[in-house]
């Protein structure tokens, strides 16, 4: 590749001599908007970017102002990236989580056409006419308008572009683990208290977001422990967790959830930051997490401070200004400006100063001190007490600023202004504990009002906060803490312990009690002047913030909401503090009382791919075929799925259309005889003493006389009243039944029962075994019936005396031994021949031939569909939707009058039920004998009235009858038992208007007499 | 995500498992008649409280049996696992189930044989 070759370590302007984690004799080429850069293994995207001096990396949600890199790790709100290509891209990636590799592809995002002229730019301009609410207050008259401006406002808003491809060609897993002690956060006191808590053999997990552990000690050049620079001691400490066998250490893991009873789920990425990805590995893993003991050690998020032109790039937060000079080896400007309310800053500074930058201070505090602020006036670093940057300026990146003396809680401009060049800014604002996973879990937060911060009190889940995210940013004291956490997580989790010396900490003393100086002032009247962000990623300023105040926004929470503070993809890990303080301050009220918003999970955005893991496509749910599938598949059937079922749904022959197929088939089941696999309907076998008891009280009818060898229909109704199932049972034996229901309905009828015979009625003996997959079932049916089960050699009388309707006969066919049940749901001679399942295609394939003389047809669902409608019987789920009774489907003859008790019968007696308004099932015959009604339409008396129409009811079944010759319907209209002979309107999308008749819903031989062939 | 001790199987993840709903509602013998009101409060009326709950769990994934959980609703604490045919035997529980307004409904009064509704006019 010519672009590679082009490539040369002397375009990494912006690389410095240090001792990084950087490997220099690695390059990487990479593309980011179609130019090629070059970077080293260890690098970041972000890093290897700065080290190209390149800061414009992103134009904003709404302003579409240039934007730069804020940060060095996960809290980054601006560097947001789409990634990959094609099916592979991937949108809202921070680049300063984005391990480069060779060839990696980048683009930024929310430009057109290009990053540096970018149109939209137009809207940072017009800015004042977008306030905070600015859709709510705009969009919100005429209401019929907002689908229009809905389109629109989606195409302009919204951050990266997903893949065209929408179908993932990644492949993800997910795993499930049990720990004693998970320890989300690898940084100092993360590795210590994992190395504590596993010496003594606890199972510990320790998680991590970045590519090596150490956290922010990584980006850190003046930090000695136990007399080794930090890195080495990190070295170590992993070189012996590595060692322990009950240690599992996971890198490139975010802990992204912690839910109830200490479950946490982690992001791994695997393979994102290698070239070549082995095909073996899974691109990303999420792992499920029960743990006894949690310790949280997620460290915290620097807060920039809100001055005008505060989004620049090249304005960056203090501690990333560190990292990428210690950890990357790139120093992000020459002549740089640090602003801070604190001592930490002043690392930053020495740092700079080192690596060559010409620095200066501008300290909000009136009168800095300590051995931090001394070093840095040794340094030569001129330091500007009780200053601020009351604006900055430049066009794509930082280039000017103004800076003022304020007062002492920086509220007002106090003197001269002064105007220095810069190209880069290093702010610090005080440190935010990261306290999201213990808020997830619902731990509690108090305010610290020394260190501006809210930091954990009182924990809900068994669970430790450690280090900086427990406020205690002082390394010594974190690593205490570490131990202290390691020592009581082993032992609440029963394990040996052996106590491990606090490792000795040389770092210079600093003051960790920042000034409050939450908006700084720019000279303007409120409102006005250069905009100073709060938050970077939904361009939310302090004067957004403030006006939600003044329109009585007081609450944080709508606040949030009307101002998106705090949303996106960084869910405010930057701005939430600082946009809770100047409303607390609009609001003259104390921060804590204003409170937080609700942390909730992801900690940082999580790939739905690893989410889901291999539940996609065949595996998302199981597929249930029956014995006589194959034998469907190779007769050219299409399929439907009936719950988790696989059922033929027609035949069709040649070129045949699905009506004319369904035609053919419901024709030669009325004519001579079709045969319907039904394996799939529910069979529950019921035994025990009281099993006739039992049923008496789960259907509707009584089931007391019923003789062995007949069958029943029955009904089951809820508790409410309401039909819940339906189907034939059989007396077997004196205590032993073979009920049937609905295929969909099989699992939640036989839990149904149990429930009732565990909770209800636990003094009834009764057996429930479900015994669908053990019977494959052909239903034969049709005039020809009975002659081909006596070619296929039945040695049972089949004379309708001998072996009347609603019986079973058990005997055999062809010599396999069968369950024959003279049951019906064509209303023709039917036989559902029960078999034991594995020679269900034996029994199917010997039907099939026996019956050729005769023409027998398989029919699939939909012909067992149109043929029972002709019948009018129902379907549950069709006719019923958990609202019907047996009387609006004109069933009272299956209420039994004489029975005590049975399930919903007292609620059939409640008042309502009377009401002759309810829906009942009718018939319907369409005006136009061709036209089917669509299912679904609602039916109405007059189809001129206005608009919201009186809907009568709705269409349940319609389907052409081959048979009739003619379309038929059923529906359930209110009062529709008393609207027979009336007629009916159906208005159409289309604006047609269909009307039909209302008739009884039995279509096809009324008298039943064809029930004996 | 709850892990649940199964009274029969031992401690079990969440999602093995089937909430019921309320314990404790006794269903109306028919021949107590009772109003419509009344046996509202059997067939729709169901708690909600802060704090100690009493619900029903199957263990639909594992041995398909029924059981009663004491809960606690704002902490998600388990406080006690039993039986569906008995009473909680902690204090605290206990005293979930008898403050429970349900305790003095007509409807509950009517699951007993002998005893009599407000319609028939014993109370």
């Amino acid at each position: 590749m010519a672009g590679v070759l082009k490539i040369s370590e002397s375009h990494q302007v912006a690389r410095i001599d240090s001792t990084s984690r950087i490997d220099r004799s690695k390059p990487i080429a990479f593309t980011f908007d179609s130019r090629t850069y070059s970077g080293f293994e260890g690098d970041t995207l972000a890093s290897a970017l700065l080290a190209n001096d390149v800061h414009l990396v992103g134009r904003s949600f709404k302003y579409h102002r240039p934007r730069g890199i804020l940060a060095a790790g996960s809290e980054e709100p601006n560097a947001l990236i789409r990634l990959g290509k094609g099916a592979y891209a991937e949108p809202n990636l921070r680049a300063t989580q984005i391990e480069i590799f060779e060839g990696l592809y980048a683009e930024s995002q929310n430009r057109t056409p290009s990053l540096k002229f970018d149109i939209g730019a137009i809207n940072s301009v017009l800015g004042r006419f977008f306030p905070a609410g600015f859709y709510y207050k705009t969009f919100m008259w005429p209401a019929a308008m907002w689908m229009r401006y809905e389109h629109v406002i989606r195409h302009v808003a919204g951050l990266g572009k997903a893949a065209d491809d929408h179908n993932d060609p990644d492949r993800y897993e997910k795993t499930y683990k049990h720990c004693d002690i998970l320890v989300a956060g690898g940084g100092a006191a993360g590795l210590m208290a994992a190395l504590q808590a596993a010496c003594g053999g606890a199972r510990v997990i320790l998680a991590d977001e970045q590519n090596e552990f150490g956290g922010w000690l990584l980006g850190e050049a003046d930090i000695i422990i136990d007399g080794n620079p930090a890195t080495s001691w990190i070295a170590d400490v992993v070189r012996q967790l590595k060692a322990l066998q009950n240690v599992t250490l996971l890198p490139r893991t975010t802990v992204f959830g912690y839910m109830d009873h200490n479950f946490l789920t982690l992001n791994e990425r695997v393979t994102d930051h290698l070239e070549k990805r082995p095909a073996h590995l899974p691109r990303q893993r999420m792992w499920k997490v029960r743990a006894q003991q949690v310790i949280i050690a997620q460290g915290a998020h620097e807060r920039p401070l809100v001055f005008s032109g505060n989004d620049l790039p090249g304005i960056m937060l203090a501690g990333a200004v560190r990292t990428y000079v210690n950890r990357y080896g790139v120093c992000p400007g020459k002549r740089a400006i640090v602003m801070s309310n604190n001592d930490d800053a002043y690392r930053t500074a020495l740092d700079l100063c080192r690596a060559g930058t010409t620095v200066l201070i501008a300290d909000l505090r009136a009168k800095p001190q300590g051995p931090l602020v001394g070093a840095a006036r040794d340094a030569g670093i001129e330091i500007l007490e009780g200053h601020a940057i009351i604006a900055a300026y430049g066009t794509r990146r930082v280039a000017r600023v103004e800076i003022a003396p304020v007062d002492n809680s920086a509220t007002a401009i106090t003197g001269e202004i002064l105007h220095r060049d810069c190209d880069l800014i290093a702010m610090s604002g005080g440190l935010s504990p990261a306290v999201h996973l213990h808020s997830q879990a619902r731990g509690k937060l108090q305010w610290d009002d020394a260190k501006l911060c809210f930091s954990p009190s009182a924990t809900h889940e068994p669970s430790f906060n450690i280090g900086a995210c427990n406020g205690s940013f002082d390394l010594a004291t974190g690593l205490k803490e570490a131990v202290r956490a390691g020592t009581k997580a082993a032992l609440a989790t029963r394990h040996n312990v052996i106590s491990l010396t606090v490792p000795d900490v040389t770092i210079a003393k600093q003051n960790w009690h920042p000034l409050a100086a939450w908006k700084i002032p720019n000279g303007h009247l409120a409102g006005r002047g250069p905009k100073a962000f709060v938050d970077f990623q939904n361009d939310v300023t302090a004067s957004d913030v403030m006006l939600a105040a003044r329109e009585g926004y007081q609450s944080v929470e709508h606040l949030k909401r009307y101002t998106t503070t705090g949303m996106g993809t960084d869910q405010g890990k930057t701005s939430n503090i600082n946009a809770l303080a100047i409303l607390a301050d609009a609001l003259s009220n104390e921060i804590p009382n204003v409170g937080t918003t609700t942390f909730r999970m992801p900690y940082t955005p999580s790939n739905i791919g690893a989410i889901a893991g291999r539940d996609i496509g065949a595996l998302f749910d199981p597929v249930r075929l029956t014995r006589m599938d194959n034998w469907h598949r190779s007769h050219g059937a299409t399929f439907e799925h009936v719950g988790q079922w696989m059922r033929a749904w027609y035949y069709p022959q040649e070129s045949e259309t699905m009506y004319e197929a369904v035609n053919r088939e419901v024709k030669a089941a009325r004519t001579t005889a079709g045969i319907l696999d039904a394996s799939t309907l529910g069979k529950i076998d019921i035994r025990g003493r009281d099993a006739s008891k039992f049923l008496n009280r789960l259907y509707t009818n009584a089931w007391n006389k019923l003789s062995i060898g007949k069958c029943r229909y029955g009904l089951m109704l809820k508790d409410d009243g309401m039909i819940m199932d339906d189907g034939v049972t059989t007396r077997i034996g004196e205590n032993h039944f073979h009920m049937t229901t609905t295929t969909g309905g099989a699992a939640g009828v036989l839990d149904w029962m149990e429930e009732w015979l565990q909770t209800e009625w636990p003094d009834l003996e009764v057996y429930l075994t479900s015994v669908t997959e053990q019977w494959s079932v052909a239903t034969l049916s049709g005039p020809n019936a009975a002659k081909i089960l006596q070619d296929a050699g039945i040695d049972i009388d089949l004379s309708p005396v001998k072996f009347p309707f609603m019986s079973m006969k058990n005997g055999h066919i062809g010599g396999l031994p069968a369950r024959i049940f003279r049951i019906s749901f064509t209303g023709e001679l039917s036989y559902e021949i029960n078999i034991a399942a594995r020679h269900g295609l034996a029994l199917w394939t010997h039907l099939m031939k026996v019956g050729s003389a005769y023409g027998i047809t398989p029919y699939g669902t939909e012909a067992m569909h149109v043929l029972r409608a002709e019948k009018g019987f129902i379907i549950i789920g069709q006719e019923t939707d958990g609202s019907v009774t047996p009387h609006d489907l004109g069933m009272d003859w299956i209420i039994s009058k004489s029975k005590p008790d049975f399930i919903g019968k007292r609620a059939l007696a409640r008042e309502s039920m009377g009401n002759d308004n309810r829906k009942q099932l009718v018939g319907l015959l369409c005006s136009d004998s061709k036209t089917v009604i669509p299912e679904g339409a609602h039916a109405v008396f007059d189809a001129e009235q206005p608009l919201p129409m009186d809907i009568l009811g709705q269409v349940t079944s319609s389907y052409f009858s081959p048979n009739l010759n003619r379309s038929i319907a059923m529906a359930l209209l209110k009062g529709g038992h008393g609207l027979m002979g009336k007629t009916v309107y159906f208005p159409m999308l289309d604006g047609t208007v269909l009307n039909a008749k209302v008739v009884e819903p039995v279509f096809y031989d009324p008298k039943g007499v064809r029930i004996d062939g | 995500m709850l892990i649940i001790p199964c009274p029969h199987c031992g401690p079990r993840d969440e999602i093995e498992f089937a909430c019921g709903g309320e314990a404790h509602i006794a269903r109306p013998l028919i021949e107590n008649k009772i109003s419509d009101a009344d046996f509202a409060d059997y067939l729709f009326i169901r708690d909600n409280p802060k704090g100690i709950f009493l619900e029903r769990w199957r263990h639909s994934a594992g041995c398909r049996k029924w059981f009663n959980l004491a809960r606690d609703t704002v902490t998600h604490e388990i406080i006690e696992v039993y039986p569906t045919d008995s009473l909680p035997k902690k204090a605290a529980a206990r005293t979930s189930y008898s403050s429970s307004w349900r305790r003095h409904t007509v409807a509950e009064k009517a699951a007993k044989i002998g005893k009599h509704s407000q319609t028939e006019g014993t109370k």
